[in-house]
């Protein structure tokens, strides 16, 4: 099907005057969307502005509080999700739903109406394969869930999908889980997928994808809808644009680059993983006052436990490390907090923050021990309320006060809490793991902006990012890291995105 | 109606005291209509236990006399609650701890000033309390094994070790063959406020209010909360996790370890048989319905023994079994653990829900 065909085909999909609200907030506020055949729209919006809501209530999981809903112009009632599934409708949510216990197979076929009470097993297997291939999703039926990584889950959802004949696609920031290399596999299968006639939703808040992947673009803000356009007619600066409602800065001003003293060398460090593997294979790496050391490469080549190496929460197993120019090989956490350095976890929730305690307590983590939240041991209150107070304002965190619990911020909250009190403490070194990963683009800018302005404070900065837009705007020098090694180090200005992506993916051998 | 749970955003005062009131009005519901199928009156039996438990003097005082080893056990068990050290070894520890006070009261005095024999039995029984309770610490920390098997295996040994002492080489030649050491010295004896109420009542609220203060106002208690909720979390604070862990539940034990030590310097003044009374298991009943919370310890306790007094009376006035103030402490702990999801979660009605009704929906926010 060409473009031109697909933009009079018929119409798949037509919601009209969609409401929705949920205590204090309206999630959708008068939504009108049409989907046409063989079309992928992409659905673009900052966190909280209503994209899975919209799809959910399309896929039957949640019901509006008015409007109507066409499904190849006959008015439709769908009330669950298999109502929606009878219509061809599919949706693979943002938390995937599969269950761990059960093998793939087991999974796709799980709650189909009509499935025999004795399934037969090798013709699913067969059928499940047959889908793989020509889909090129590569899954193995008979594995349990457990056992797959998440790129993997997605693929069952999408064959699940596939296995009840869906026309209709929904697919809930797909991307958000994905290295870059899945998202373009990703990226493959749809427009396979379109090929063949189906129709997709594809829900996003990252500009770049809306590019690559859609043939329409529908813009929500507060549960509304902003703009719609066809994506040839429009470009990632004026997406960003609609979907925050003011200009967005690309470019970050930073003062230029003058760096200081040595904060952090490595030497020839190595580490092993949980299963005992190594993970670090012999890292040098030099970290200045004043710099921003930008770490590229695909998620899992070493990074996490390149900032748990520094940080003390994981042996060394051979080289050294300084920090301030004082050895710090296998030093304790605890005396590496003393030393000024700042730790922005990669897993925010397990380990940034204590999600049962309140706001204000996770503040103060790593200031509690000494003056003037302490004397002698004892806690003082009032200072722990004064501080948390201080922070919410300075670093514009939402929430509702400052003794709600941690688990009910939003991602970009409780990240900017982590940030806070990391930045509070520390004095020489921040380590940022994937800082903005997940947030949307307001809060990214925050974190971005924050990162910057420690560097221009004189802090050294170890910023690790899978991100090369990012660490263009903000590094101002970058190293790439796979399978454990440092494959190069070039000043940021000299960083071409090819290079990066063939370093990071080993595809051309280590420089240093 | 249709009902519907939403997670509480804070946790309400309101609630904290609400929920185990509303526990224990349901277990004498429940425990009702018990009483109803033995043929009992419930109004009768539960004046007469109050009676029993609260009426007079003398009644109140035997409820205090019981409340002591609750209280100390339910402090030290639920200090371990706190940061989810399955404790459930009070019993062992009380034991051990009685055992240990009893070897100074009876072997010390030959050499110890009077006067310190006191509180040197008091301190060396919590030194055993720790000790017992230090081992299955010691293995959680340093090799990961359950601590809820060994806490619980380790009562049996620590009660057969007590037995086999006051039948065997402990046994008072003068006692008539009645199983049980000879009595302490005057010295070493814990001086009684009222009936059989003694000083140990004093120590046990003393330490309720000292552990109150140490979990919720010191560096020492936000650690302890730190890695209650997370070991990870408390790692990368820069917390020496299994080191804290150690260090509180040896607290943890010396705490019931003083429960024992008082029982025979203030109520048994010997090593004998009835030093293992449950009061060790009633703790964790104690912790739990009183949130975890030092201070409801306290009345909690109270509370808990009166039901105890109050049952012994019951049975022994209206011939009711003797399990029934038992089946009545278990009929206490479901409706609180129930009750522990209306502390976290908030009940909504069905109109009101349904609008909201997918907060619990997969997939939901974003
Ligand atoms: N199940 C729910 N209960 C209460 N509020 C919800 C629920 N689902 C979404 N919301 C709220 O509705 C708004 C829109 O959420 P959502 O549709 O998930 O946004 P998006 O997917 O665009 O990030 C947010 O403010 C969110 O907090
Ligand atoms: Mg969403």
């Amino acid at each position: 099907m060409t473009e031109s065909t697909r933009e009079n085909a018929e119409l798949l999909v037509e919601m009209k005057g969609i409401r929705k609200s949920f205590p204090g907030v309206q999630a959708s506020d008068d939504v009108a969307l049409v989907l046409r055949k063989g079309e992928v729209l992409a659905l673009l919006g900052e966190n909280g502005a209503g994209k899975s809501t919209l799809m959910n209530i399309l896929a039957g999981l949640y019901r509006p509080d008015s409007g109507e809903i066409r499904i190849r112009g006959k008015l439709a009632r769908i009330a669950s999700p298999r109502d929606a599934s009878a219509l061809g409708v599919g949706m693979v949510h943002q938390n995937f739903m599969l269950v761990d216990s059960m093998t793939v197979a087991e999974n796709v076929v799980l709650g189909i109406p009509k499935l025999p009470f004795v399934p037969n097993a090798a013709r699913i297997r067969r059928e499940i394969l047959e889908l793989s291939e020509r889909y090129n999703l590569k899954v193995e039926p008979e594995a349990f869930v457990w056992q797959l990584s998440v790129g993997e889950q997605q693929r069952v959802e999408i064959l699940k999908l596939l296995y009840r004949k869906a026309e209709i696609l929904i697919l809930d920031e797909p991307t958000a889980v994905l290295t870059p290399q899945e998202s373009k596999e990703l990226n493959a299968v749809v427009k396979l997928m379109q090929a063949e006639g189906k129709s997709a939703v594809f829900i996003t808040h990252k500009m770049d994808e809306v590019m690559s992947f859609s043939d329409r673009v529908m813009v929500l803000r507060k549960g509304k809808v902003v703009a719609e356009k066809l994506t040839r007619d429009t470009d990632p600066r004026d997406l960003a644009r609609l979907m925050v409602g003011r200009e967005i800065l690309f470019c970050i001003d930073k003062r230029p680059f003058e760096p200081k003293g040595l904060v952090l060398e490595l030497s020839g460090v190595e580490a092993l993983n949980e299963r005992g593997l190594p993970a670090l294979r012999g890292v040098d790496l030099r970290l200045r006052s004043g710099e921003i050391l930008g770490i590229a490469g695909v998620a899992g080549n070493g990074q996490r436990e390149l900032a748990e190496t520094i940080t003390g929460l994981r042996p060394t197993t051979a080289g050294a490390i300084s920090i301030n120019c004082v050895d710090s090989t296998n030093a304790s956490p605890m005396s590496v907090i003393r030393r000024g350095v700042g730790h922005v976890p990669q897993d925010r929730v397990a380990v940034g923050v204590v999600g049962d305690m309140s706001v204000s307590d996770n503040l103060a983590m790593k200031a509690y021990r000494s003056a003037p939240l302490a004397s002698g041991g004892v806690l003082r209150p009032k200072r722990f309320l004064e501080l948390a107070k201080r922070m919410i304002e300075a670093f514009k965190i939402a929430t509702p006060s400052p003794s709600t619990r941690t688990k009910f911020l939003s991602g970009g909250n409780i990240q900017k809490t982590i940030l806070a009190r990391e930045i509070e403490a520390c004095s020489s070194l921040l380590i940022a793991v994937y800082p903005s990963r997940g947030l949307d683009i307001g809060a990214t800018e925050a974190v971005r902006k924050e990162l910057v302005a420690q560097r221009d404070a004189g802090l050294g900065v170890l910023l690790v990012s899978e991100d090369l837009e990012e660490l263009a705007q903000v590094a101002d020098t970058i190293a790439v890291m796979f399978e454990g090694r440092i494959m190069a180090v070039m000043p940021a200005c000299d960083a071409e995105a090819e290079r990066l992506g063939l370093l990071m993916s080993g595809a051309i051998p280590a420089e240093v | 109606m249709r009902l519907h749970f939403e997670k509480r955003k804070s946790l309400s005062i309101g609630a904290l005291f609400l929920v185990p009131a509303i526990s224990f009005l349901a277990s004498l519901l429940l425990t009702g209509l018990l009483l109803v199928a033995f043929g009992a009156d419930p109004m009768a039996t539960y004046a007469a236990m109050l009676k029993g438990a609260f009426g007079s003097g003398r009644a109140f005082t035997e409820t205090l006399v019981k409340a002591v080893p609750l209280m100390l056990t339910g402090l030290g068990v639920g200090l371990a609650f706190k940061l989810r050290f399955w404790n459930i070894g009070a019993e062992g520890q009380l034991v051990v701890a009685g055992v240990a006070a009893s070897w100074v009261a009876l072997f010390w005095n030959s050499w110890m000033p009077p006067f310190l024999l006191l509180p040197a039995a008091l301190l060396v029984g919590c030194m055993a309390g720790a000790l017992w309770a230090g081992i299955p610490a010691l293995l959680k920390t340093s090799l990961k094994v359950d601590e809820t098997l060994v806490t619980l295996m380790l009562n049996y040994v620590a009660i057969l070790f007590a037995e086999s002492l006051y039948y065997g080489p402990w046994r008072d030649p003068k006692g008539f063959g009645f199983p049980g050491s000879a009595p302490f010295p005057d010295s070493v004896l814990l001086p009684h406020i009222a009936g059989r109420a003694h000083i140990g009542l004093y120590f046990a609220i003393a330490l309720a209010l000292i552990l109150w203060f140490l979990i919720n106002r010191t560096r020492w208690g936000f650690e302890l909360k730190i890695i209650g909720s997370s070991h990870k979390a408390a790692r990368y604070q820069g917390i020496s996790v299994e080191r804290k862990i150690l260090a509180a539940i040896l607290l943890s034990g010396a705490l019931c370890g003083l429960a024992g030590a008082t029982e025979v310097t203030g109520i048994s003044h010997r090593l004998q048989q009835g030093l293992s009374v449950g009061y060790g298991y009633t703790a964790i009943i104690v912790a739990w319905m009183s949130q975890l919370n030092p201070l409801a310890v306290v009345p909690v306790s109270i509370l808990m023994a009166g039901l105890l007094v109050g049952g012994d009376q019951v049975q022994m006035k209206m011939g009711l079994p003797a399990a029934m103030s038992l089946v009545m402490q278990g009929m206490i702990l479901f409706p609180m653990l129930a009750g522990s999801l209306f502390t976290e979660f908030r009940i909504r009605r069905a109109g009101k829900a349904a609008k909201d009704a997918q907060t619990m929906a997969p997939g939901g926010a974003a």
